[in-house]
């Protein structure tokens, strides 16, 4: 009898002590998440923790197949104007409303309708949305849409519980009540965003984790220092200059992927108007400021070699890269000799770039290097939200930027290379372009569109009103304790399969 | 001539010499002196001082240890750190010395005529400054530099108007104290009209105080500008700056140390030989604080 | 007394609004569209448009200047623009972090400068006199961001020591908290430590320089307890008076500390806001630290009158 209560006391305290063993990982992002609401956030850092927090109606794969996630199918109608998508059924909001049709109308709704909503202009061929039952809705569009689906699979995807929506009103962002793995508990503005698991979730076997603490840490060294001393677990952003170190640390394990984002420099042809500017009327002067450019050299000085060079929207690596554009490699005489051809032997210009430190070292290094072929660039670093302001209104030659990528082609392309694009600061206008272009986003084939893209590449990328430089790669650390992890190319941390011991 | 609380009195040649002897026999004032010199002299010839060009990279030698071809290293694109320490000792030099200017330009004739007029004009004035003063110096110049835009001259403005509340009070309290004195006095029953009083009486002799102040400021002017840098709202890269290095360095602190150690080297035996100089003038010119 | 009191009171009031109107002016300075600061990379004119008259960004200036100073009086300092938080709560969760580094920083300079200070006025002009003078001058010059990253740079990294940066609150996790704030507490105390040093030295000069001191001695009361029990308490009332002073140039190192050592604090947050455009942010922090300057002032204004009532006479 003694033995038997000493053998139910001790399985009594290992329950118990198990049970108050919580699993809680620390992330180290690079900056504060911004409002935690989908329709208005609109940060990288912001997603990261959304991955955690909110589900989406669809999922993407490492290799950006997109896949159900709290949708399980869909359907494009013929003419593209309909889309059918079918909701899983079982799911329950962090709050216990179950997730239905009327939820996923709420939401799209919403993320139309919402003043100040971000997620408007990105699925605004939506113009209506019915609930045919329980778990179909259907989505009317104004026009075709292909990348309708990969928006969807992403924060205007995203499903918030339309009873907390209506409680809480404007003060959502401030606890958020999605559907995801983990739900939120608590948040002290630049220091911790902290979650917990939710025990109702709908893939709840795949989550191992109890807690997850997001910690901004905007220095990437400081992050790493952390990471090192034990006291972060997981973190993202990893500067390329530090990578030597992590792989030097047994307790470390490195993991990368490529991203989805590209950098270069965009240049000034007609914003507002068509300039006098020597790179803005002659594309001999734009090839040859592209010629000048050693694009493995900034990888490597800058980057220790570890981005990836590109000289398009999409990294060579990309099914969307078109092969019959490849890099060339740098050639000074050539680039001089066109300068001669155009009449110049010196030609002169302000290169912007935003004020961190990372770019201004890219900055440079063209600075110098372009030195040689006889352009004198003086480098005009700004801040980031004035820079965007005078890109916008045109008051630059050169801004040396980037764009953080889109899973569809059309999220990198349209805008920028169409007349009219909402990102068009270069004043670029090609009619074929653009109609080139249009008709890529309203057919679902992907051959297809593959063949628009090229026909259309092949017209753009060589007017260089884009000069494409690399792509950043994306770098996690995590301590050797946590298994499972896989760096997706949009840059968030899922913990599907994360296990830290 | 005895000393009042305040300020100084009129000086004669006699005094002036006695203050360049007990300048001259303090030891810490001498050194002061000699690093100022130093200081000026290299930002005024960094071009010729400086073994290579502070903006020529090579791609090779990318953040190297310090060697015979780089005596202090190279940084982050492959320059020589060397050459970029020396020509960072301009930027600062122009940094104290316009920063201190405006300070002056802004600062001085408020005092004067805040303390000469009295009444309500000194009154408002004195709100003023101590609303200016009630900011931290720092976060004053952060949110001014930020508002006009990061860029050296920007900056030196900025500064310029943070440090310019403490000279509106010294002049003022100068012109106080000499203000009552009997030369004024007999010329204000002469007739001579207050511009001419204020310029030709009340100022010469409130200089002193001023003088040393300005010194202090100057020191104080180059920290600023440093630290405005290395948050990364002065000088912009490419010009060397040496707070501006210090902020590149920071991302470096373990694969290459050297970045950090000279820039920040500098800023500090500067800043120290301007507040030794300006201690040793102070001592110089008021030999009751001794 | 009492009418003493008011008269400061009333003097602080044209202060107080001459901050607020640089606050307003400065913020407004900024170039750049703040609300293209909030809005995605898609730039919906929408969503710019919306952004732009909920925060009243195309009222007339002096329009938009009474609101903020009507919003004031209610003491609502605003929401951030960015995380949609009140102000106040922003501050209120960020100066605890500030304070006890402040509080720690003030410990370590009073535990260097008063020694020092006592020392080299009652050894005036020995070596120990001279040193004290020149490290306090070394203090003063040294930029207190190098400081922390060469100590970062020897402790942390070279001999990890103590953990480079990073802040724990004293209340969760006492040794963590102390092993971070060492050096950030050095490095900001030093150039405290130094300036009141100095203070404290001639303040001590001044008192042993007194009569009764001299007719202590003269009593042949021994050295040590003049200083101790006589002079020292005197000194220290000035020297007190200067450390609420200080508490703008404290402020001022913070920024500058929390950087290098990533502590997120008041001064980091200020940094982090007018980078972000944050007007709100900005303007409610820097006007909470001059309102609370110019009431430090107030007190040690009224301290100094009641233990000093000499003071009190004259303008």
């Amino acid at each position: 009898m003694k033995k038997l209560r000493v053998l139910l006391i001790t399985i009594l305290i290992g329950l118990v002590t198990s049970s108050l063993a919580q699993v809680t990982v620390r992330v180290g992002l690079g900056a504060d998440p911004d409002i935690l609401d989908p329709d208005l956030g609109r940060t990288l850092v912001g997603r990261i923790v959304f991955a955690s927090l909110c589900d989406k109606l669809f999922e993407i794969t490492p290799d950006l197949q997109v896949v159900p996630q709290l949708a399980t199918g869909y359907q494009v109608s013929e003419d593209g104007l309909t889309l059918t998508i079918r909701i899983r059924q079982g799911v329950v909001f962090h709050d216990g409303t179950p997730l239905n049709a009327e939820a996923v109308k709420f939401n799209l709704e919403r993320s139309l309708n919402l003043p100040g909503s971000l997620r408007r202009s990105e699925i605004q061929q939506i113009s209506s949305v019915e609930a045919i039952d329980n778990y179909t809705v259907q989505l009317n569009l104004s026009e075709p849409f292909a990348p309708l689906i990969a928006q969807l699979a992403d924060r205007a995807g995203m499903m918030i519980s339309p009873t907390a929506a209506k409680t809480l009103g404007e003060q959502f962002g401030a606890n958020p009540v999605c559907a995801g793995p983990f739900r939120f508990v608590s948040r002290v503005a630049l220091d911790r965003i902290v979650l917990e698991r939710f025990t109702d979730y709908w893939d709840a076997e795949r989550i191992k984790i109890d807690r997850v603490v997001f910690l901004p840490i905007p220095d990437a060294s400081v992050r790493l220092v952390n990471l090192r001393a034990g006291d972060l677990d997981l973190i993202e952003g990893v500067a390329t200059t530090d990578l030597n170190l992590v792989r030097a640390d047994p307790n470390l394990e490195l993991v990368s992927s490529p991203s989805l984002a590209y950098q270069g420099m965009t240049i000034n042809l007609a914003n507002p108007a068509p300039r006098d500017h020597p790179l803005a009327t002659d594309v001999r002067v734009r090839e040859a400021l592209d010629l000048s450019l050693d694009r493995n050299a900034i990888n490597q000085v800058v980057f220790d070699g570890q981005f990836l060079a590109g000289n398009q929207p999409h990294p060579p690596t990309s099914p969307w890269y078109i092969a019959d554009y490849p890099m060339v490699a740098r050639d000074v005489e050539r680039s001089k000799a066109l300068l001669a051809e155009a009449g110049h032997t010196r030609v002169a210009f302000e290169l912007m770039v935003v004020n961190n430190p990372v770019a201004i070292r890219v900055g440079e290094v063209i600075q110098i290097m372009a030195a040689e072929a006889g352009f004198d660039i003086s480098l005009r670093p700004t801040e980031f939200v004035t820079a965007l302001d005078l890109q916008t209104q045109g008051t630059y030659d050169v801004f040396q930027v980037g764009w953080s990528g889109r899973i569809d082609p059309d999220g990198n392309i349209h805008q920028f290379h169409t007349c009219e694009g909402t990102f068009n600061f270069t004043g670029y206008c090609d009619d074929i372009v653009t109609q080139l272009l249009n008709e890529a986003r309203t057919t679902s084939d992907p051959t297809e569109r593959l063949a628009l893209y090229r026909e259309a590449a092949l017209r753009f990328l060589p007017n260089r009103h884009i000069i494409y430089l690399y792509h950043p790669q994306l770098f996690f650390a995590h301590t050797n304790r946590l298994r499972g992890f896989e760096a997706y190319p949009d840059g968030l941390i899922r913990f599907q399969g994360v296990t830290l011991n | 001539m005895t000393s009042t609380v305040q300020g100084q009195v009129r000086r004669s040649w006699p005094l002036r010499n006695r203050a360049i002897r007990r300048f001259v026999a303090n030891p810490s004032s001498i050194v002061g002196l000699a690093l100022v010199m130093i200081f000026v002299l290299v930002a005024i010839f960094a071009p010729q001082l400086a073994p290579h060009s502070p903006a020529s990279a090579n791609f090779l030698a990318v953040r190297q240890a310090p060697s015979t071809e780089h005596l202090l290293g190279t940084d982050e694109i492959g320059r020589d750190v060397l050459s970029r320490v020396l020509h960072g000792a301009r930027v600062s030099l122009m940094a104290g010395v316009i920063a201190v200017l405006i300070a002056l330009v802004l600062g001085v004739p408020l005092g004067l005529v805040s303390g000469y007029y009295g009444g309500r004009l000194d009154e408002l004035i004195m709100r003023f400054t101590d609303a200016l003063l009630a900011f931290p110096f720092l976060i004053l110049a952060v949110a001014f530099t930020a508002a006009l835009g990061p860029s050296l001259l920007n900056a030196m403005i900025a500064i310029g108007i943070a440090s310019a509340p403490t000279f509106i009070r010294l002049t003022r309290g100068q012109v106080l104290a000499v203000r009552a004195e009997d030369y004024v006095q007999s010329a204000k029953a002469l007739g001579a009209g207050d511009l001419r009083i204020l310029t030709h009486h009340v100022l010469p002799n409130s200089l002193a105080p001023i003088l040393v102040q300005a010194t202090l400021t100057i020191a104080g002017a180059i920290i600023a500008e440093s630290s405005l840098s290395f948050l990364g709202l002065g000088v912009q890269p490419p010009t060397p700056s040496w707070g501006g290095m210090l902020n590149t360095a920071q991302g470096f602190i373990v694969q290459a140390p050297w970045m950090a150690v000279w820039p920040g080297l500098s800023i500090f035996v500067t800043v120290l030989a301007f507040n030794l100089f300006g201690d040793g003038l102070r001592d110089a010119l008021d030999p009751r604080e001794s | 007394m009492l009418l003493f009191i008011v008269q400061r009171l009333l003097a602080t009031i044209p202060t107080l609004l001459f901050a607020t109107l640089m606050v307003f002016a400065i913020q407004r300075l900024l170039p750049g569209d703040p609300a293209l600061a909030l809005v995605g990379e898609e730039r919906d004119p929408q969503v710019i448009a919306f952004i732009r008259e909920k925060y009243r960004l195309d009222d007339p200036l002096p329009v938009q200047y009474l609101a903020w100073m009507w919003q004031l009086l209610h003491g609502n300092l605003g929401e951030s623009i960015r995380t949609r938080q009140p102000v106040t709560q922003l501050i209120l969760e960020k100066l605890p972090v500030t304070v006890q580094l402040a509080v720690w920083s003030m410990l370590v300079a009073l535990v260097i400068a008063i020694p020092a200070g006592v020392i080299a006025a009652v050894r005036k002009n020995s070596l120990a006199d001279h040193l004290s003078t020149f490290a306090a001058l070394s203090g003063l010059s040294i930029p207190n961001f190098w400081l922390g990253i060469m100590l970062i740079l020897l402790l942390a990294v070279h001999w990890q020591l103590l953990p480079a940066s990073g802040y724990v609150s004293l209340f969760e996790d006492p040794v963590e908290s102390l092993r971070r704030m060492i050096m950030p507490a050095f490095v900001l105390g030093t150039g405290l430590a130094a300036v009141l040093m100095r203070q404290m030295r001639s303040a001590m000069l001044e008192v042993l320089r007194q009569d009764y001191v001299r007719t202590a001695k003269a009593k042949g009361v021994r050295g040590t307890v003049i200083v101790v029990r006589h002079a020292m308490r005197n000194a220290l009332i000035p020297v007190v008076t200067i450390i609420g002073l200080q508490m703008g140039a404290l402020l001022s190192g913070a920024v500058l500390t929390e950087q290098v050592f990533a502590i997120p604090g008041f001064g980091r947050m200020i940094v982090d806001a007018v980078f972000n455009r944050d007007y709100a942010v900005v303007q409610g922090v820097v006007l909470f630290t001059a309102t609370a300057y110019i009431a430090i002032n107030f007190l040690v204004d009224i301290l100094y009158a009641l233990i000093n009532p000499k003071i009190q006479v004259g303008r």
